[in-house]
């Protein structure tokens, strides 16, 4: 196949839709639980804090196939949740990037939420306004910064390999993404094929911080 | 009717990081007369401001208003104001929604403020666009369209420049003939002369002194208060 056939290949498209899929689903579960935890965290006053701020800026940086691994023991047959029979589907891979871009998203959004807090907090107590709403105003306020926060969680869980290969097993059809393929094409040869969802991949994240990027310009602009 | 005033404080200490910001102060602020707290830089006055407001609880002491509500029936405005990132019109509307003001009573109100205030014509634009002088213009019309009882104005000025602070000092008296009480701490014996009734002069984190503005001027009976005056107290 000649790389100009490349992108008219109905498996390459497969594989960009569950790696959307696989990604997007992981970003908004990491969400649902990364940004409250970060509000919480940068609102909260409790003993080990502190420690638990330093662990999660430290997971930021969590190698994939550590957390593949992790995950890989987990769903395991022999492992603690093997009778879900979850390993080598596209759910093992869902739940292996929910934890890998948890932390990203929870650090980014207590930093934003921090800092805006503290401009905050003193005129919404004189306004009457505590706990809950105090906090869900000021999430409401910063939800341009707390976007890129996501968006950076995105951008992490569709570039990895080490966790998807590990959960997923690169089943040909099944559990096959972007970067997997990519990594196993290459070994096979099939440069035309690896180097073509490359291309794809470099423009889905290039779109994301592009995308990013404007929607905050255009809220600076808007709300100062 | 029964007011939130008189505000009591009964033996009112504050300490902070080791050190004793406001020792042992009891005084009592009744409706009417506009108060000053003056005093030097570190003197206390945004500290005490802060407890009487309620942001900070006392040490030892206690604050205590003469009736307490479900409904603050206090405003504050600070040094730097603070808007959300919306416009100025949501910026009223918040803190009217927050204070527990029906939704159909809200825009009326809210308007009124802006217009007293004259930011009407920057109803829609983002509040934190805004010139600094109009931002605490701002934050007046929030406080306005609340028609508290008391409000606390900490330094309102200190950022601005002449002009914004001849227009701040316009809405001041305008809460006071509308009946609000004022208490607002400044260091400019100017503004304290243009604005207040009487002073609460404030040395090293005690009430020092606390005259008529008149008398407080032309005859102070403290000491400090005398060198604040000639402008000889080092600034702390």
């Amino acid at each position: 196949m000649g790389a100009e056939g490349v992108f008219a290949d109905p498996r390459l498209w497969s594989i960009v839709g569950l790696s959307l899929a696989v990604s997007l689903s992981a970003v908004v579960l990491a969400s649902l639980a990364g940004l409250p935890l970060g509000a919480a965290l940068a609102v909260g006053r409790f003993p080990g804090r502190e420690a638990v701020i330093v662990l999660l800026n430290a997971l930021m940086g969590l190698p994939p196939v550590v957390v593949g691994l992790a995950i890989y023991l987990l769903l395991s047959r022999a492992g603690p949740l093997g009778e879900l029979g979850l390993l080598f589907t596209p759910q093992a891979m869902v739940i292996a990037q929910t934890v890998l871009v948890l932390p990203i998203i929870a650090a980014l959004a207590r930093q934003a939420v921090e800092d805006a807090w503290r401009e905050y907090e003193e005129q919404l107590r004189s306004l009457g306004v505590d706990g809950l709403r105090g906090a869900l105003t000021v999430l409401w306020d910063i939800r341009f910064s707390l976007l890129t926060a996501v968006l950076a969680g995105l951008g992490r869980a569709s570039a990895e390999v080490g966790a998807v290969m590990i959960v997923g097993g690169n089943i040909d059809g099944v559990t096959r993404v972007m970067t997997t393929t990519i990594a196993l094409e290459t070994s096979k040869g099939d440069l035309p094929l690896a180097l073509g969802l490359g291309a794809v991949l470099i423009c889905i994240v290039l779109a994301l911080n592009a995308g990013a990027h404007l929607v905050k310009l255009a809220a600076e602009r808007r709300y100062g | 009717m029964n007011g939130i005033l008189p505000l009591r404080l009964e033996g009112v200490s504050y300490a902070a990081g080791g050190r004793t910001l406001i020792e042992r102060t009891s005084l009592t602020l009744e409706a009417g007369a506009s108060t000053i707290v003056l005093g030097a830089n570190g003197a206390g006055k945004s500290v005490l401001m802060r407890l009487m407001h309620g942001l900070l609880a006392p040490s030892s002491g206690r604050v205590a208003w003469q009736t307490e509500g479900p409904r603050r029936r206090q405003a504050m405005v600070f040094q730097r104001p603070v808007m959300l990132r919306r416009s100025a019109l949501a910026n009223v509307l918040y803190a009217l929604d927050a204070a527990g003001v029906p939704a159909a009573q809200q825009l009326r109100l809210a308007r009124e403020a802006l217009e007293e205030v004259g930011l009407a014509h920057v109803a829609g634009r983002p509040a934190r666009v805004l010139s600094g002088g109009e931002q605490q213009r701002l934050a007046l019309a929030r406080a306005w369209a609340l028609h508290p009882e008391v409000l606390f104005l900490d330094e309102p000025t200190a950022s601005l420049d002449p002009g914004a602070t001849r227009e701040i000092e316009a809405v001041i008296k305008a809460f006071d003939v509308s009946g609000t009480k004022i208490v607002m701490s400044t260091h400019s014996l100017g503004q304290a002369r243009r604005l207040g009734d009487e002073i609460l002069f404030l040395h090293q984190g005690r009430l020092a002194e606390r005259a008529p503005v008149e008398d407080f001027f032309k005859r102070p009976a403290s000491a400090e208060a005398a060198a604040f005056i000639k402008g000889e107290l080092p600034w702390i």
